[in-house]
């Protein structure tokens, strides 16, 4: 495909604000949907992220190369795989228990993303952000080269789009990792010693079992 | 502006022996905390309801009612109180009776709390999270306005012209709204009126000055009558005389602290070299000297216009003597440099740009 212009981000709290910060400074055009009215978010974004448009849900999700997902968990329902279909889709959601409740369908699964592709089946479902800190996300974007990039890792199934998003990981300010498959997510999940900790490209990629080399 | 400490209710080691004090000595501590606090001529302190061996500061009133009858100027509240798992008739009262304890020194910060251990407590779910919240807080505003009170709900029976009594000293009591960042939470205070908390525990301080600016602009937006409208930010923090003391003591007890909420929650162990760009310049912590500290304050005052700065201090089983010092120190050198720098801001004219 040709390189995204428009990032779409579902969710406008601490985290999908992050991202829009990031991608407007990196040149993207970004569009946010959240369950508040479009009016208290364009009146939210005009201080937090300023640039980005707000809009509904489905404009977004029509009108986006990249759709990221932002929103609370247990919301994930409330997205329509048609909608999504053949889009690249991010999944930037973690399943936390202990803060957000017990979610069934989410237990003893290896990474949260299974069930996010299995309901968006069609969709090219990807995992990233997830193991990082919103506030990381302002504060340890670094220019190419520079020795404290941290790095970031992307898992999914769609090659294709892996590669689509590393460049614009690249872009955001961080040193994209390929992991592979989705399944390759369950190792920068949660309680692994790669979720929040500070590592750059090499570190990630031997935490990750990632041949150097790649 | 207004500076404080808050807490919640920290265990503590004794240095010389090594042995963790029990639950109960930390209340004690708490009280002991709060009286130096008003002697040193610091504005406010709260204290955050926890349920764990590590903070069991539970039953914040009972102690926040010790220190109202043992202290004199300062403003007692809550950072804050879990108003999902709570009965917002029973929060009102008991504050609306601390309020009359302290003839009128009596504050609420109404929040979800990061801590969550009163849900399975309580016998609520925390699936119901937002809605819990968006009802008791309701529910807490309305009792604020007037002694009786017909309102119904999903999680709490109906009240019929129910009478709620004491009346607050002063009319109403400060209701403040806390927040860790959501900028949906800085649209909602500013839409009910209240002031906002803001909690910022790491990463660049600065970065919510932009959600001041969007609340003072929400605020004006919406004009509600009578609206109280104040920034407060909470922040860890520790003073020592000695700037790098300070921060190598306090290191370990929030190395200590993180690990083992880490180790609960699935995230690794602080690494010295993140507390350290942290605990420096527009860091979130404010651990260091006096001078450094109030500096960083009056830098942050810049940015945001915050009207009060208040600070955990007791993380990681800190001694009670270290904890007691720091206090002494917010009050008797933090305080004045503060005073003295915004005093001299406010005379200043104005720069052009």
């Amino acid at each position: 495909m040709t390189e995204p212009k428009v990032i779409g981000i579902l969710g406008a709290g601490r985290v999908g604000t992050a991202i829009a910060r990031r991608a407007l400074a990196a040149g993207y055009e970004v569009r946010i949907a959240s369950s508040r009215p479009a009016s208290e978010i364009a009146l939210v974004l005009q201080f937090v992220a300023p640039g980005a448009v707000a809009a509904s849900a489905a404009e977004v999700m029509e009108a986006s190369d990249i759709v990221i997902l932002a929103l609370p968990l247990s919301k994930y329902r409330s997205l329509d795989p048609a909608a999504l279909k053949d889009k690249i889709v991010v999944d930037a959601m973690n399943y936390w228990a202990q803060t957000d409740g017990t979610l069934p369908e989410f237990e003893g699964v290896p990474t949260s993303s299974a069930v996010i592709a299995d309901h968006l089946a069609g969709a090219r479902l990807l995992r990233a952000f997830n193991h990082l800190g919103y506030h990381e996300m302002d504060g340890e974007a670094r220019p190419v080269g520079d020795p404290e990039r941290r790095a970031m890792a992307i898992a999914g199934d769609d090659k294709g789009a892996r590669a689509v998003l590393a460049r614009v990981i690249d872009r955001l300010g961080f040193d994209p990792v390929d992991a592979g498959p989705l399944d390759a997510a369950r190792g920068f999940a949660i309680g692994t010693p790669v979720f929040g900790a500070p590592l750059g490209r090499k570190e990630l990629q031997a935490a990750l079992g990632v041949p150097l080399a790649a | 502006m207004e500076l404080g400490v808050y807490s919640f209710g920290d265990v503590q080691r004794n240095p010389e022996t090594g042995e963790l004090g029990s639950t109960a000595e930390a209340q004690r501590n708490l009280l002991e905390a709060i009286q130096l606090a008003d002697q040193v001529g610091l504005d406010y302190f709260g204290i955050g309801e926890h349920h764990t061996r590590e903070m069991p500061a539970s039953a914040a009133t009972v102690i926040l009612g010790a220190a109202a009858a043992t202290t004199k100027n300062i403003l007692l509240g809550s950072a804050v109180t879990v108003l999902s798992t709570d009965d917002p008739v029973r929060v009102f009262q008991q504050f609306a009776t601390l309020d009359a304890l302290s003839n009128g020194r009596a504050e609420i910060t109404a929040g979800r709390g990061s801590s969550t251990e009163s849900f399975p407590l309580f016998g609520h779910s925390l699936n119901d999270y937002d809605d819990l919240y968006a009802e008791k807080l309701d529910l807490l505003l309305r009792l604020n306005e007037s002694e009786s009170i017909t309102w119904e709900g999903k999680f709490r029976p109906a009240l019929n012209e129910a009478l709620v009594v004491p009346r607050p000293e002063n009319g109403k009591l400060p209701i403040w709204l806390a927040t860790g960042g959501n900028p949906n939470s800085t649209v909602r205070a500013a839409i009910a009126g209240l002031p906002v908390s803001y909690a910022i525990i790491g990463g660049d301080a600065e970065r919510f000055a932009p959600l001041a600016n969007l609340y003072r602009q929400a605020v004006e937006q919406v004009k509600v009558p009578g609206a109280d409208v104040r920034i407060s930010v909470a922040s860890p923090g520790f003073i020592g005389t000695d700037a790098q003391a300070a921060k190598d003591l306090w290191w370990n007890h929030y190395h200590e602290a993180f690990r083992a909420l880490g180790e609960i929650r699935g995230f690794p162990a602080p690494q010295r070299a993140g507390f350290d760009r942290d605990a420096n310049g527009k860091g979130a912590l404010f651990v260091g000297s006096p001078e450094e500290i109030a500096e960083r304050i009056v830098a942050l005052h810049g940015a945001m216009g915050h009207d009060r700065h208040f600070f955990q201090m007791d993380l990681g089983q800190l001694a009670q003597k270290d904890f007691l010092s720091s206090i002494e120190l917010l009050g008797t050198k933090v305080k004045p440099l503060v005073d003295a720098a915004l005093a001299e801001k406010a005379e200043a004219p104005a720069e052009t740009v």
